[in-house]
């Protein structure tokens, strides 16, 4: 007799905790050949404050770390992720994507992480500057983390999409909560596996399944977040994201990329979620010989 | 009904014969409270309420009269920006700054509550209690948040908690008294109830679970006791007396909760800040967070509301 085989129900992944959704619904999301993959679950609004609020009390802690020491946190989801790679790989493949091209993407996955662990301590030195002005000022400008950043995931990867935007949102101490695939949600889950067991602090990446339609609303009109990643071409979440987020001014990132391609990893994608500070700090007169600025 | 001034002696009371608490029973009863759908119209009106219930509260020993003015600031202005909301109900502080604040909230409505007889510990001997009572009084506290003595409550000593409270409740003149139980530290839910009995019969005209400075602080099991115990009270003497949770209130569902306990083991007539107040320092922002969550549909965030 065959097995009958078990279909997971993966749930979210709020504050460090694996809830299921608040509304208790799930959807069975199915692959090109028509198989279900698993049970996922149907997030609502309330999930989405859940979030909000765990991203934002994970904020103050992760952004006051040594920039050093998120690199060597982002550089651990890197080894967790190697570690799994034959299980993403195996998820990638029951969700439509060729071995060939699942293997690539978890291997880019893996380099994109081990990237941006390498930006954590440097970006402020390429980024920020010292700048000249008229009057006996030391002028400097730094780039801070923006706060809690909501993500909209890629629709059309499960993996990769969704790595290439969180790891360079909280290299600089952002929070995040992501919206992911509604199609391929499975690798998001997974990856919120690794992220659990690699040091990362609860709260710092927060990740809801569910319906797009439902969940993008409530993020993005959301007060308690201060900017927003959209990946994709939906022009009328576009429009969304613009109406629905002018209540406090959100800072919108909007990304067409195609997320395997080399150019989609870089320093800017950093930058966009940072606020530029620039303090003038009293000098002595400007005029003497010996002052620099 | 309103209290006559004094203690009650007309009814003789043995407090070692106070009821004893099923506490499994209470637990029961408490965790049903919680599961009440509160929604839309009638959650706002319930948000609204416990706004105008609110004590707001200092006490710290790094409190300065610039710290109460701003928070007597606050008291009176909660969020300026949404017009129709109601003010707090009081302010609460320790003796030395009860002048600052009357100042500060003159003309708003705003009672001034203050702390006294030693508080948070109350070990001090009566002659200062009093004297710390006098004085806050003096400088125009409207009501007074007096601490009983728990060391001499947990060891039998009944007696003397009486008199003190009532002693206490003498000095205070036209104030009201709020008696402090601390119930953190009087362990269990017997306890709370003899130590809720003491208070009402020596004179109390609120009875408060807890000095804020104690964990735990106003579990729903004892501010249940404590109704239960004021429900008998009115029972037996047709005194009504007020109800103050305090510490640990942070949050508007527990605030609303509380709400509908009162409504349910004492019903409407305690439904005033006349009779039921919340203690608490962080509740406001929260209560006015979820009101503006429901009136426009967005969530909120704590940037935009007044620092605690």
């Amino acid at each position: 007799m065959e097995r009958l085989k078990i279909l997971k129900t993966y749930k979210i992944y709020i504050g460090g905790k694996f809830p299921r959704t608040e509304s208790g619904r799930y959807y069975t999301p199915l692959n090109s050949e028509g198989e279900a993959f698993g049970n996922i679950c149907l997030s609502s609004r309330k999930d989405i404050r859940n979030a909000v609020v765990a991203a934002r009390k994970a904020f103050g802690g992760w952004s006051e770390r040594a920039a050093f020491n998120r690199g060597q946190i982002l550089y651990r989801i890197g080894e967790m992720l190697e570690g799994r790679k034959s299980q993403f790989i195996e998820e990638l493949v029951i969700q439509g994507v060729s071995t060939v091209d699942a293997k690539a993407e978890v291997e880019l996955a893996i380099d994109r992480l081990v990237y941006y662990a390498g930006w954590c301590d440097k970006y402020h030195q390429v980024l920020g500057s010292v700048n000249p002005v008229a009057s006996s000022h030391f002028n400097f400008s730094t780039h801070e983390a923006m706060g809690v950043v909501g993500i909209i995931a890629d629709e059309n990867t499960s993996l990769i999409g969704l790595v290439s935007i969180i790891a360079p949102t909280i290299a600089s101490g952002n929070t995040c909560v992501v919206i992911a695939s509604e199609s391929k949600p499975i690798g998001a889950i997974t990856f919120a596996e690794v992220l659990s067991t690699s040091d990362v602090p609860g709260g710092v990446v927060n990740i809801v399944t569910g319906s797009k339609e439902e969940l993008i609303q409530p993020l993005v009109s959301h007060m308690d977040v201060n900017g927003l990643i959209y990946s994709g071409k939906d022009r009328e979440i576009m429009k969304e994201l613009n109406s629905a987020s002018t209540s406090n001014l959100k800072r919108i990132r909007h990304y067409e990329h195609h997320w395997m391609e080399p150019k989609s990893q870089g320093l800017h994608f950093i930058s966009d979620c940072t606020e530029v500070k620039t303090t003038w700090h009293p000098i002595e007169n400007i005029g003497g010989a010996s002052s620099s600025y | 009904m309103n209290k006559t001034n004094g203690t009650v002696t007309t009814v003789p009371y043995d407090f070692t014969q106070s009821p004893r608490i099923d506490k499994v029973g209470v637990e029961e009863r408490v965790s049903r409270f919680q599961k009440r759908s509160v929604k839309n119209e009638m959650k706002l009106q319930g948000l609204k309420m416990a706004l105008n219930m609110i004590d707001l509260t200092t006490l710290e020993g790094k409190d300065t009269p610039g710290k109460v003015k701003q928070m007597c600031f606050k008291a009176a202005h909660l969020h300026d920006v949404h017009p129709g909301l109601p003010s707090v109900a009081a302010v609460c502080v320790y003796p030395s700054m009860v002048e600052t604040a009357k100042k500060a909230v003159e003309g708003t409505g705003i009672k001034v509550a203050s702390v006294s007889t030693a508080f948070p510990s109350g070990q001090a001997p009566l002659k200062v209690k009093l004297m710390d009572t006098k004085f806050a009084v003096e400088s125009g506290a409207d009501e007074i948040d007096m601490v009983i003595s728990r060391g001499r409550f947990l060891s039998g000593d009944y007696n003397f908690v009486f008199d003190e409270i009532s002693a206490i409740k003498e000095a205070c003149g036209t104030s009201r008294l709020k008696v402090i139980l601390e119930t953190g530290e009087l362990i269990t839910l017997d306890n709370v109830r003899r130590a809720s009995d003491i208070a009402m019969h020596a004179g109390a005209d609120f009875i408060k679970t807890s000095t804020g400075k104690i964990q735990p602080a106003a579990t729903l099991q004892v501010t249940y006791t404590m109704l239960e115990a004021i429900r008998d009270f009115y029972e037996q003497t047709g005194i009504q007396v007020g109800m103050k949770p305090a510490g640990g209130i942070s949050n508007s569902k527990l605030a609303l909760h509380n709400l509908i306990m009162v409504k349910e083991v004492l019903g409407g007539l305690w439904l005033t800040n006349e009779w039921f107040r919340f203690g608490a320092s962080s509740l406001a922002n929260d209560v006015l967070m979820q009101i503006l969550k429901a009136e426009t549909g967005v969530y909120q965030s704590s940037d935009y509301f007044s620092i605690d």
